[in-house]
């Protein structure tokens, strides 16, 4: 288990702060950042100009700064990458209107590679981050589509009016009442049948995705393993 | 005394005529390159097919979008959330009389995941947009992306793919162990580029007078700043500096559209914020979008053309009464659903506009549309399918 993961994994030190991690640990999820094939499509140097801030909707709501993330590994500053991963770069919109950059970079990308990193090696900022959310992962690991009708629940939506009552009320007969015969569905946003489920498992299974699953959320990976060893078992896939 | 400071001396005025780009800074070519790949035997390259029309993108090239014979990659948003948005989009093929295809193996394209949590990878994502594009060529029919963020993170996968030989080759194999070919599109191609490209036919079959009608415009981020060289611009539109898609649709439409100065910002959808910091996505969309709307044109409706946009910028609305104390009311619709109003769809029945959150019946009373007639014909149907467990509204119901 790596080092940074082990140390997510135990109680924070004395006086609730988090345990110090070692200089080399820093490095080295610095190294993987570095070392994904899209970094240098990236980063090419900053003028520090602030384009990217000035049309950023998360440094207007947030302490974060898309300059900030270009300049600290432009000058490979370890421990400013370090503390960036383990707080701001989950408050990125992923918009990508920071892609203005004069100087062609991508703060956005490399905020995307970063939280990889970071969910990857299991730091607790990206569980944290995600505690809310293994519900939707879920979802769209397990059906194919990610967005469903049944999602939009009165008390999951409160802020949305009174039309998420009235959707989840007349929910299953507003679905049968669409021309589309795709669409009739509730628990998926559209039909897709099961051949198509069992390649998008026999994806996630062979690009690593479900090992990043685990790193955050046991349960939820040993739910999807079941689902998606069942179905590729079936389907004739080698599951080695 | 007030000094009179000349702004532009003699002889230094703004250059007049088109705009123009300067021909260095156009972009890599995706399209060229994909096409030398398959010329290598990489990959197979799915072709635009006839008929086609070419439309103006940023690099001051041209695009090829197909009119027909079309599969449609759907959004996982649209189809869930906002169902009258693809069903808007299939209805506008039909009355065109155009053929299309609405598959059952096409998976998202598990962008909203991606960006949301980052529990996928690169060559996950990769493989994904490919088993997709493969599902397609095997139909014979050309994808057509209705979600922006697909359309957007395709492109990136496109790049990637044709940059990156390992990933390329990665991608072969997961496809290989399926049976599926390895291809890629010839042009990606949006929904709204070909709502774009049909626009005056779509304005000869509109019914609706609109010439009242004022509209603001929300361009989706994911449309236009992610790998955005082959993105629509069109020297009639703003000069050539925005992207013309829904605008010029509006124009073409005889809509009357309102510039805003927070045009460029993003709705605040955020991915993971929409779904578990909504604080900031409510707060953005009003703040940044719909107050400045409304202070600076006060719209009868603001036009997007893409899942997020429409679900932030639509469902934010309520709370901000609370907040405000006025009424915010803009009402939010895709493009692909005002065309299909303007050309007499029912907004019930194919608009589905009752998932809507933003009172829209103000607009369609000025569009000269009876929303209580409509509405109480919908009734009956949903009275109807009530009584009648298994059965449907079908396309021959729709009109």
């Amino acid at each position: 288990m790596p080092l940074a993961e082990s140390l997510a994994r135990e109680a924070p030190g004395p006086g609730g702060k988090p345990a110090e991690v070692p200089y080399a640990e820093k490095e080295r999820l610095f190294a993987a950042v570095k070392a994904d094939l899209r970094f240098e499509d990236y980063l090419y140097g900053c003028y520090e100009c602030g384009i990217c801030v000035a049309v950023c909707p998360s440094a207007r709501f947030y302490d974060f700064s898309p300059r900030r993330i270009a300049q600290a590994v432009a000058r490979e500053d370890v421990e400013l990458v370090w503390e960036q991963m383990n707080g701001e770069i989950w408050e990125c919109s992923q918009c990508f209107s920071c892609l203005r950059c004069p100087r062609k970079n991508n703060p956005g990308g490399i905020v995307t590679i970063m939280r990889e990193v970071a969910v990857r090696n299991g730091l607790h900022s990206a569980q944290q981050a995600l505690e809310g959310y293994s519900r939707i992962i879920y979802k769209i690991m397990s059906t194919g589509t990610q967005v469903s009708p049944d999602m939009i629940r009165p008390e999951a939506f409160p802020d949305w009016g009174p039309t998420a009552r009235e959707t989840a009320e007349n929910l299953e007969v507003w679905r049968r009442a669409m021309p589309p015969e795709t669409m009739h569905t509730t628990s998926t946003s559209w039909e897709v049948d099961d051949k198509t489920l069992t390649e998008l498992y026999l994806i996630w299974h062979l690009t690593g995705v479900l090992d990043m699953i685990r790193t955050l959320d046991e349960s939820l990976h040993m739910i999807l393993v079941d689902v998606m060893e069942e179905k590729l078992e079936e389907a004739g896939y080698p599951l080695s | 005394m007030p000094i009179n400071l000349p702004v532009i001396q003699p002889g230094t005025q703004a250059r007049k005529g088109p705009f123009a780009r300067r021909p260095e800074d156009a972009a890599e070519s995706l399209r060229e390159r994909t096409l030398e790949l398959a010329e290598r035997g990489e990959w197979i390259v799915q072709r635009v097919p006839e008929p086609h029309l070419e439309v103006p993108t940023r690099s001051s090239g041209v695009k090829r979008v197909p009119l027909g014979h079309t599969w449609h990659h759907k959004s996982c948003g649209q189809c869930g959330h906002i169902p009258g948005y693809s069903t808007a989009i299939f209805w506008l093929h039909r009355k065109l009389g155009l053929e299309y295809e609405d598959p059952r193996d096409q998976t998202s394209c598990t962008a909203w995941n991606y960006y949301a949590s980052a529990t996928a990878n690169q060559a996950a994502q990769a493989a994904v947009a490919l088993r997709n594009f493969a599902a397609a060529h095997q139909s014979g029919y050309y994808p057509l992306i209705h979600c922006a963020t697909s359309y957007g993170h395709y492109k990136e996968v496109r790049a990637e793919m044709v940059h990156h030989k390992a990933l390329r080759d990665q991608v072969r194999e997961i496809l290989k162990k399926m049976g599926k070919p390895l291809v890629m599109p010839e042009e990606i191609v949006h929904y709204s580029e070909w709502i774009y490209a049909v626009r005056h036919e779509i304005a000869k079959r509109k019914v609706v007078d609109l010439s009242g009608i004022t509209a603001t415009v929300h361009p989706a981020c994911h449309y236009y700043k992610l790998v955005q060289e082959d993105a629509i611009y069109d020297p009639d539109v703003y000069g050539g500096h925005r992207t013309a898609i829904v605008t010029g649709v509006a124009q073409a439409l005889g809509v009357t559209v309102g510039d805003y100065s927070t045009w460029f910002d993003c709705c605040g959808f955020g991915f993971r914020h929409i779904l578990v910091q909504r604080d900031f996505s409510r707060s953005f969309a009003v703040q940044q979008k719909i107050e400045a709307m409304r202070d600076e044109v006060n719209p009868d409706v603001t036009l997007t053309h893409d899942t997020g946009c429409v679900t932030t910028l639509d469902k934010s609305q309520f709370a901000a009464q609370a907040h405000t104390g006025v009424k915010a009311a803009i009402p939010v619709l895709s493009e692909a659903q005002f065309c299909a109003l303007a050309m007499g769809a029912h907004p019930y029945r194919v608009c589905q506009l009752h998932w809507h959150a933003a009172d829209y019946r103000p607009l369609l009373e000025k569009m000269g549309i009876d929303w209580r007639e409509r509405w109480r014909e919908f009734e009956d149907d949903v009275a109807r399918l009530k009584a009648n467990p298994g059965t449907y509204l079908t396309w021959d119901d729709a009109g």
